[in-house]
């Protein structure tokens, strides 16, 4: 307790910030479940990919070294968008191979979501195995490939008493809030957008209403994705490492996020994801890091025994009608 | 299946193998008692001469067959019962099962090392603190639905292998080494004459748990599974399965017409952690030494595909695919780093193939038809020519 005491502000920008990744992540798992009631459990995978585009950007092209002001936001876009475009690209590539033809057949839920675990293991091996030792060679200890030096140099940006702020962690934060504000617009604006959110509530009515399923379907995907892959370059400037299992747990805590949020909500993303990753830094800080995810998981019992639908609720229509 | 087989070779495929299925099943339906006496005494038998060293060098060729049939296939085969009576039976999706199998194992474990009791002892105490940790996980979560319960049971599974992880008190990252055997029956051998020669059983004492023949163990698992399937067959026709499939195609109807859908739930919930509870005891008997990595996610993802893949709600498909993930994996070992990238490719390639599992129940098959599998369909269904494809009728 006191460790949290005398720790709080470190603790906490440590939380917003992986909170942060979180959510980003999470908008995938909610987006896909909105539209296709499925949890798909490759979207672990695919933000994995994203880490990975954006080691391959960083082994290819290097970083320059001291870089400042809108030089490095351009760089940092360039690295985002690489692993958007990875992302968003295998997330529509899974969706024509493991879940169309199961659409296709009218299967039930459960069917695809093994199917989904089928994909997860099979992308998992496929870079563990094939890819990584291909492009990066083989990984010295524990499959851990760190990348070279530093993405960015860090520096404290604000300090105040113990109130630090590094700038990773604001690139993180900023740039996580950022990406959601764009998606938000998005889904609110466009006519893509409105696709989407008729899907979600009513798939029949929207055919109905001239609205293509199969494209607001792959649209889902692709933009589920490329968030996965903007939370993976900023999940590489934030721990600066990765591995072909790192969206296991990730992805798990980002799913834990959309469903103690509520589920299907994107505004729910960023709040259970911003409560989840806050929650595991302060219990880690009280209980220990072993117990992180242990806290992690208890919140989300606690949560979902009070509202059964998440904090913000399950209102697909309301929140984004 | 005619206006469909029309279609590209792959959905001829798909017809032929449905055609056959159900006509398997249409004559088992219509078959007289004593046919199926006959069938589960040929079954039996089968299961018994199983472990032979020359079914073994076909079906095993990398690793120690009798072994192998104890754990995984018979573990899975287990597990996969266990699962069908959550998923399958009552339509909950359990994502955290493996929980049940460690508390199993760590009792087992426990009790077995700090305790010096026997496994026979340990064994209704660990089917009991199974069943009991379902009810305490079920207690504040099945009031959730669908997916919510997915995620909390998910959840469930990570606190248990993670607070096993963390506490010294059972070995914490080390696990817990030296649990017992469980004691030997008698000595008795089976005679090493021609019959039991032929089918490679000469010389095996099926009552002695010792350290290297796996065949004693083997049917130990086999003794628990017969019994499991009983048990649970004999549920799956009584109120308690007339409740739990109401409940699976709508609980708001099922609780309507009186049925306590939470009571039933509960029930479910720990008659299959009491199966897993079970698995776990039988399972740390053999193993000597457990750690929390014995009880990984993946394992519940795994059982639940068996589950899928056989044929949700169905007991011999639930049996038969729970046998393929268990061996599929072990037979292409020959494929090593690649096994389990060709696993996952399966699993996928199965799905698209027969999204219904291998062999789905009747009354499943009817749901499916339907649209719903029981499980609700997804959202955002493509209509189409293959939509009417799947919900094949029968002849």
């Amino acid at each position: 307790m006191n460790n949290l005491i005398s720790q709080f502000w470190p603790y906490t920008i440590d939380g917003l910030s992986l909170g942060a990744i979180y959510a980003l992540v999470a908008l995938g798992y909610t987006m896909v479940y909105g539209v296709l009631r499925l949890i798909n459990f490759a979207h672990s995978e695919i933000f994995m990919i994203g880490t990975f585009a954006v080691l391959g950007m960083l082994h290819l092209f290097g970083m320059p070294s001291n870089v400042g002001g809108f030089a490095l936001v351009g760089l940092l876009v360039v690295f985002a968008a690489a692993g958007a475009v990875a992302s968003g690209g295998s997330a529509v590539i899974l969706e024509y191979a493991a879940y169309r033809p199961l659409r296709r057949h009218g299967a039930s839920r459960l069917a695809a979501l093994i199917s989904a675990i089928g994909a997860s293991l099979f992308l998992q091996q496929l870079f563990a195995r094939i890819v990584v030792p291909w492009a990066f060679g083989l990984p010295k200890e524990k499959g851990a490939l760190p990348i070279q030096g530093h993405f960015v140099k860090r520096t404290d940006v604000i300090h105040i008493g113990s109130f630090e702020l590094s700038n990773d962690r604001l690139i993180v934060i900023v740039g996580a809030v950022l990406m959601m504000v764009l998606l938000d617009i998005f889904v609110n604006r466009t006519k893509l957008g409105r696709g989407i959110r008729a899907t979600a509530q009513d798939p029949e009515t929207a055919v109905l209403m001239g609205v293509n399923i199969d494209r607001i379907v792959t649209a889902t995907f692709a933009i589920g994705g490329a968030m996965a892959g903007v939370a993976a370059a900023l999940f590489m400037l934030r721990f600066e490492e990765t591995r072909y299992d790192v969206g296991f747990l990730l992805g798990i805590k980002a799913f834990t996020a959309a469903v103690l949020g509520g589920i299907g909500n994107l505004r729910g993303a960023l709040v259970g994801g911003v409560v989840l990753g806050l929650f595991e830094m302060y219990g880690s800080a009280i209980f220990g890091s072993e117990w992180q995810n242990v806290v992690a998981f208890s919140v989300l019992v606690l949560v979902l025994m009070f509202r059964p639908t998440g904090i913000l609720g399950e209102s697909l229509q309301q929140a984004r009608a | 299946m005619n206006d469909s087989s029309s279609g590209n070779p792959l959905t001829r495929v798909r017809g032929a193998y449905s055609s056959a299925a159900d006509s398997i099943r249409d004559r088992w339906s219509g078959a007289p008692s004593w046919v199926r006496w006959l069938v589960y005494v040929v079954l039996i038998a089968i299961a018994l001469v199983l472990p032979a060293d020359g079914i073994g060098s076909f079906m095993s060729p990398y690793t120690d067959w009798p072994t192998l049939l104890f754990f995984p296939i018979g573990g899975y085969i287990l597990l996969g019962i266990g699962l069908n009576v959550v998923v399958g039976q009552a339509g909950l999706l359990d994502l955290g099962y493996v929980a049940f199998f460690a508390i199993g194992g760590y009792g087992m474990a426990v009790f077995g090392v700090k305790f010096g009791w026997s496994f026979w002892e340990i064994l209704p105490v660990g089917v009991a603190l199974s069943a009991l940790s379902g009810i305490i996980l079920g207690a504040p979560t099945l009031r959730l639905r669908g997916d919510y319960l997915a995620i909390v049971t998910l959840g469930f599974g990570e606190i248990v292998r993670i607070t096993a992880n963390n506490t010294n008190y059972i070995g914490g990252p080390n696990g817990i080494g030296g649990i017992p055997h469980p004691p030997s029956f008698s000595e008795w051998t089976i005679p090493d004459n021609g019959l039991f020669d032929a089918l490679g059983l000469g010389g095996v004492q099926p009552f002695k748990y010792g350290a290297l023949d796996g065949k004693p163990y083997y049917y130990l698992m086999l003794l628990v599974i017969v019994i499991a399937i009983i048990f649970v067959k004999r549920l799956e026709s009584s109120r308690v399965g007339r409740a739990w499939a109401s409940i699976r195609e709508d609980e708001d109807a099922a609780e309507l017409m009186g049925v306590p859908t939470f009571k039933f739930k509960l029930a479910a919930f720990a008659i299959g952690a009491a199966i897993g509870g079970a698995t776990g005891v039988v399972y740390a008997s053999q193993a000597v030494s457990i750690i929390p990595t014995n009880f990984p996610f993946i394992l519940s993802a795994t059982i639940l595909a068996a589950v899928v893949l056989g044929g949700s709600g169905n007991l011999p498909g639930v049996i038969l695919g729970s046998f393929l993930v268990a061996w599929i994996p072990e037979r292409i070992r020959g494929l090593q780093e690649y096994r389990v990238l060709v696993f996952g490719a399966v699993l996928v390639l199965l799905m698209v193939f027969r999204p219904e599992g291998l062999l789905p129940s009747r009354r499943r098959k009817a749901e499916l038809a339907e649209g719903s599998g029981g499980m609700g369909s997804m959202g955002a269904e493509v209509a189409g020519p293959a939509t009417v494809a799947a919900g094949e009728v029968g002849e």
